[in-house]
């Protein structure tokens, strides 16, 4: 495995398999009396989350305590970066302090990259500008794997607002890794040019889909990121891109309704579809610590000298 | 490098009698085998405890519940070896507080991983008390641990190779040593 994990890039097949499988078994430490381990014992995490978050940061504070690792939440309000610390002065001093791991959510797309300059901890991206949020996608996958056995072959559609979205980039690039078929839908204003490159395909046409698919994953409209209007209006956004109700019943059987969180009820979704059974919304918040307890542990849980694996081999 | 033949130390016929006797003695050891559970180490453990369990229901008609324990978070080494190890299944479906739990392992060798097996046993629960049956015990203790059950002695090398074969998971039984003692004999001479 690399040392960082910025995209989802970064990680081969294998590596998505392995910090799959792994997350089984954290799936089952969540479920003890006692629902820590000691595997991380004596290593630093830093959560520096200088973006707002609810899921995403809390979910990797348990991951990283439930691993007995100390944990250190850093987020842009109380601390120095409001006096106008820089990134990279940040960085430094959490260097200095002997950070293992840095857990990093920014509004600039490559801010993660850039950490990797200035530290020599594994860096974890959670969610970067409008660019990638690896975790997300490999709980997603999780999520699929365990629903529908597989994910080779799945036909998923990713639904809504591509062109701000780091989860649907994140999880397209991991579902085509992992052999599924996947299908980008949204207005055309709101479809990255370069989405065929991804190895996916593009549709306008929500309903034409539906009835093929084996998971429809809604992703939120991104009003805070969107500088122009995309569509003209929000109701219009809910009659041709929403998920209603009556879309939902054109869905196959054991088909899945995914979404990332956090949700518009009623206008990528409707309130009482993100309620149906088939609905495993919660299940992906669920599964997220365990997937994130893995990715820690095969990161912190091998040897721990700069520069990683590499020098390991050549020893 | 030359390496030695491996030597076979028990074949299937002296498993089976091995486990046979263990599991006579697991239930004379304790009156009251309702409060017994098996606890097998991952991930050759777990099928001799499935087989003590069988056995001891043979001899005293009642179902053993048995559990299986992967103690790879609990290891000592972690961060010292390049990659990080594997991990394997945990499951334990019964209560183990205030039972009796015969952990069930293969070889005891350091004691190292008994010591990470009582730890991850105590998140489970407050066991009355903890037994360790083995099939092979073969000695260079590094912690101060010892074995209730064994099913033989093996005198060995530090570096000799001892690793049991179970038919689920290796196609046969068998005990089988690759000696790194005799290799430096056979170079020696």
């Amino acid at each position: 495995m690399k040392r960082h994990v910025l995209s989802m890039h970064d990680l081969t097949s294998d590596d998505v398999t392995r910090v799959l499988d792994t997350a089984e078994s954290f799936r089952e430490v969540g479920s003890r009396v006692i629902k820590k381990v000691p595997a991380l014992r004596g290593r630093t995490v830093v959560n520096l989350f200088l973006e707002n978050s609810t899921r995403t940061r809390i979910s990797f504070e348990l991951a990283a305590k439930r691993l007995s690792a100390d944990v250190i939440n850093f987020s842009a309000s109380g601390s120095s970066v409001a006096k106008g610390e820089s990134l990279k002065d940040t960085a430094l001093t959490l260097q200095a302090m002997g950070a293992d791991a840095i857990v990093i959510r920014h509004s600039s797309s490559g801010s993660p990259l850039q950490l990797t300059r200035w530290v020599e901890g594994h860096v974890v991206n959670a969610g970067d500008g409008t660019h990638e949020h690896p975790t997300q996608a490999l709980l997603d996958l999780y999520t699929m794997r365990e629903r529908l056995g597989r994910l080779e072959g799945l036909r998923v559609a990713i639904v809504g607002d591509v062109l701000h979205s780091r989860v649907a980039r994140s999880l397209s690039f991991g579902l085509v890794k992992m052999g599924a078929e996947v299908t980008l839908i949204g207005p055309p204003t709101l479809i990255p040019p370069d989405a065929p490159t991804w190895g996916v395909q593009v549709s306008y046409d929500l309903d034409a889909v539906m009835p093929k698919l084996d998971v429809c994953y809604m992703l939120r409209v991104q009003r805070e990121r969107q500088r122009l209007d995309y569509f003209p209006s929000v109701r219009e956004y809910n009659r041709l891109f929403g998920l209603t109700a009556t879309r939902a019943e054109s869905l196959q059987e054991g088909a899945l309704i995914m979404h990332p969180g956090p949700m518009n009820r009623g206008v990528e979704i409707d309130s009482d579809v993100a309620d149906l059974p088939q609905s495993v919304i919660e299940e992906q918040v669920t599964n997220g610590i365990a997937v994130r307890m893995s990715l820690l542990y095969l990161l912190l849980g091998g040897g721990a000298l700069p520069g990683g694996t590499d020098e390991v081999s050549r020893a | 490098m030359r390496v030695s033949a491996p030597a076979t130390l028990l074949d299937d016929d002296d498993i089976r009698r091995a486990l046979t006797r263990i599991a006579h003695e697991i239930v004379e050891r304790d009156e009251r085998a309702d409060d017994l559970v098996l606890v097998g180490i991952a991930n050759r453990g777990d099928h001799l405890a499935r087989r003590l369990a069988a056995e001891i229901e043979r001899i005293e008609g009642m179902a053993v519940p048995v559990g299986v324990l992967d103690i790879t978070f609990y290891r000592d080494d972690i961060g010292l070896r390049a990659e990080a190890p594997e991990v394997h299944e945990t499951r334990i479906d019964v209560d183990i507080t205030g039972r009796t739990v015969v952990l069930v392992d293969d070889v005891l060798f350091t004691g190292r991983t008994i010591r990470a097996a009582m730890d991850a046993l105590t998140d489970f629960g407050r066991p009355a008390r903890i037994r360790l049956a083995v099939l092979v015990d073969r000695g260079h203790r590094e912690l101060p641990i010892r074995a209730d059950f064994v099913g033989k002695n093996v005198p060995t090398h530090r570096d000799d190779d001892v690793r049991v074969r179970v038919v689920e998971l290796d196609g046969d039984d068998a005990v089988v040593v690759q000696g790194a003692s005799s290799l430096s004999q056979e170079v020696g001479r």
